[in-house]
């Protein structure tokens, strides 16, 4: 679905990504994990044309990435990053309908799209009233997911969705965004430096340090078979953590 | 309208505004006389349009409009037709370059295409005064007798300070050894030297407050002033417009002698009479006339309405020009980094030049009146709009302004629907700014004959009423303080009331 060749990033003098060939599978969920400026973030920004890479090209399958195909592209991806980004002068319902309005989609097939994403994520109506501010940092989540998917993207690329969540509500955002995917079939690519996390959403891991893809496989490759002294401390590193929790 | 505006739609109020700017009783046959700053100039500009009307000549008489220099040019310019001036004037100070010999006025100003009236009998000169009791005190006489005393000091008109027949060739004449000089307001120079900040002030021969502060005016012993011969200057097409004009000025010819003039100008200074009354009672007076000429004094409420009239409409119009203008500044200077400070420099530059300078440079381009004065205002206003544009653009959170990328909204949609919206705060917080910068620079307009609430403080310095001042003063700061609640409630308008806004995302 999505296949990044050669792609490399630097900023200036500094690398931020080595060059790297990724291919992330259509229907899959794919987790890019690493610790904290390893470049993961970066390389899902190059996906969604945020960021322009410094070499290489990134195919959505037969179409190139580039300035004429990107806005098509975007409206067929989904985006969703770690404080929802939801525009504080719209209630939420605004903020999720807000391409469709764009696109002068009629009334009522706003509605039903809005209706059938609101039980998706389990949100009532009155909550689709608020302004962000009024909303909680899981209600901000959920609609900002259902803001990503209002126009049934192919892709949905999430930026550490998770990640300012306390554990409570992170763990119940865990289960539906599980279910979420695998109700809906798409292509998923998230960010995260979670591995439990990883090893619950994702099929399939990329583990990525200092710009360099380490170890591409399931779980299970990954934690039987570590590549690298790194791959075997980070997959150590996260599990004494969870042991002790 | 007061009570009736909130029924009114905003534009179709704004449109009403502008419809207030439209010039009022200009028409072509109507004589346009001026008077400069004093109440004396006044008086003679009162006495020519009393006097014309009593021969059915429409008259339009623009009180106070201006300095010397100003309403010479304004005359060349045909923009007036006629005002009072001296010959000493004239010849030292508007001609001075030419270096005249007096009989040779007349065909130098016919050169340019204006006339002068017979002199009507005063003799305007310039006198320099002390306090009477001082000049006892020190034993001075004469402008000589200021010598023995280097350390007093002087206070003089800002005309004065710089006019050919002013200080400059004063201080050379008489050899004067003096350096505590200052140019201050002719009109405050009376306030100052009856508080004895200063000691020596210029006046004219026919100023009523020489008796009223009880001053003393010391004898030009070296012949320094001329004669200031008060005279109507009028333009040679003038008969085209009014026959009559030329020989009915002429006919006032040396019927206002010194005497009679300080005389008018104490009942207008001392006992608070209308310059228009004064004069009407003159005419009829020596002229025995058998119906004396209207004298149409309006009352405080319609004067204040007529201020306030003409004060909204050269705040609305400046103002709103200036938001149209402005915000798409803002907007590509957010947009456009090099072209930013390009623009952020030159409306800082703008702002920077002192209102009443702007107001000046104004009057070479577009005359004296409304346009000049909306102009400069328009100029003044762009600033703080345009920073305040260009800073809630720049201060979206750059999650935001990529989250609309994204979800993949164009350039133009992002600035209709997110951008915009999110720095509407900051772009209101500077036409706020703006509105109250404006209304009280706007005062400044009644210098080059704007009118609003200016006029009135003029005129009140002008005759030492505070009152007058207030009635200025006052309605101005009301307008301010109004102006700002009604954008406070503009904005709460666009913001639902119960919602707080958080740029956190």
């Amino acid at each position: 679905m999505i296949d990044l060749c050669g792609v490399s990033k630097n900023y200036g003098m500094h690398v931020a990504l080595h060059p790297m060939n990724l291919t992330v599978k259509k229907g899959e969920t794919t987790v890019l994990i690493g610790p904290s400026g390893c470049g993961k973030s970066t390389l899902l920004r190059i996906m969604i044309g945020l960021v322009r890479p410094t070499t290489g090209e990134v195919w959505y399958g037969n179409a190139l990435l580039d300035a004429d195909t990107v806005r098509s592209i975007r409206l067929r991806t989904g985006y969703v990053i770690q404080k929802g980004g939801l525009f504080p002068h719209m209630t939420a319902r605004d903020n999720v309908t807000l391409m469709a309005r764009h696109l002068n989609w009629d009334r009522q097939n706003i509605q039903e799209r809005l209706n059938e994403l609101a039980e998706l994520v389990r949100l009532t109506s009155p909550t689709m009233q608020r302004y962000p501010s009024e909303l909680s940092g899981g209600e901000s989540q959920r609609i900002s997911i259902m803001r990503a998917l209002f126009l049934d993207p192919d892709v949905l690329l999430m930026d550490e969705p998770l990640g300012a969540l306390d554990p409570m509500i992170r763990f119940g955002l865990q289960q539906d965004l599980r279910s979420i995917f695998e109700r809906l079939k798409k292509t998923v690519v998230i960010v995260t430096h979670d591995m439990a996390e990883a090893a619950y959403l994702g099929n399939s891991i990329v583990l990525i340090r200092a710009g360099q893809v380490i170890q591409h496989g399931t779980m299970q490759e990954i934690l039987n078979e570590p590549k690298t002294q790194f791959a075997r401390e980070f997959v150590r590193a996260q599990r004494g953590l969870h042991a002790w929790a | 309208m007061g009570l009736k505006m909130r029924y009114v739609p905003g534009p179709l109020l704004i449109i009403c505004i502008i419809g207030l700017a439209a010039p009022q009783t200009c028409t072509a046959q109507t004589v346009q006389v001026a008077s400069k700053r004093f109440t004396g100039s006044i008086i003679l500009g009162e006495v020519a349009t009393h006097w014309l009307r009593q021969a059915d000549i429409e008259v339009e008489h623009q009180a106070q409009l201006g300095d010397t220099r100003f309403l010479w040019e304004a005359l060349l310019a045909g923009e007036i037709d006629l005002y009072p001036d001296y010959t000493g004037t004239i010849l030292r100070e508007t001609l001075a370059s030419h270096n005249l010999d007096p009989a040779d006025l007349d065909s130098a100003l016919a050169s340019v295409g204006i006339k002068s009236s017979r002199p009507l009998g005063v003799n305007d000169t310039y006198v320099l005064g002390m306090k009477t009791e001082k000049a006892a005190e020190l034993g001075i006489r004469t402008i000589s007798d200021l010598n023995r005393y280097p350390d007093l000091r002087f206070g003089f008109s800002a005309p004065f300070m710089d006019r050919w027949d002013g200080w400059p060739t004063l201080r050379v004449n008489y050899d004067m050894p003096h350096t505590a000089v200052r140019g201050m307001d002719h009109d405050l120079s009376y306030v100052g030297i009856q508080s004895g900040t200063i000691d020596v002030m210029d006046m004219y021969a026919t100023d009523a407050e020489i008796e009223i502060h009880d001053l003393t005016p010391l004898e030009d012993d070296l012949g320094h002033f001329p004669e200031y011969q008060a005279v109507y200057l009028y333009r040679a097409d003038l008969a085209e417009r009014a026959k009559s004009a030329p020989d009915l000025l002429d006919s006032l010819g040396g019927r206002i002698s010194t005497e009679v003039m300080r005389v008018l100008n104490m009942r207008v200074v001392s006992d608070g009479e209308s310059e228009t009354r004064v004069a009407a009672d003159f005419l009829s007076k020596s002229f025995d006339l058998a119906a004396p000429p209207d004298v149409n004094e309006v009352t405080t409420w319609m004067q204040l309405w007529v201020y306030t009239r003409e004060h909204v409409t050269l705040v609305a119009v400046s103002l709103l020009a200036a938001i149209l203008i402005s915000i798409p500044l803002g907007i590509m200077a957010a947009k456009f980094a090099s072209l930013g400070a390009v623009i952020l420099g030159v409306v800082g530059v703008i702002y920077t030049i002192p209102s009443l300078a702007l107001l000046v440079f104004m009057i070479p381009l577009l005359g004296v009146g409304g346009p000049p004065a909306v102009v400069a205002l328009f100029l003044y206003s762009l600033l703080p709009i345009v920073r305040n544009t260009h800073a809630g653009l720049t201060n979206i959170p750059s999650s935001l302004r990529e989250a609309a990328v994204a979800i993949g909204l164009e350039r133009n949609a992002r600035l209709w629907r997110v951008e915009l919206p999110l720095a509407m705060p900051s772009i209101m917080a500077g036409v706020q700014t703006s509105a109250v910068i404006n209304i009280g620079t706007a005062t400044l307009g009644a210098l080059i004959g704007a009118g609003g609430y200016g006029q009135p403080i003029l005129t009140g310095i002008r005759l030492s009423d505070t009152g007058l001042i207030l009635l200025g003063a006052v309605p101005a700061a009301l307008m301010a303080l109004a102006a700002q609640g009604l954008f406070s409630l503009i904005e709460r308008r666009l913001y639902s009331p119960d919602r707080p806004l958080h740029l956190t995302g």
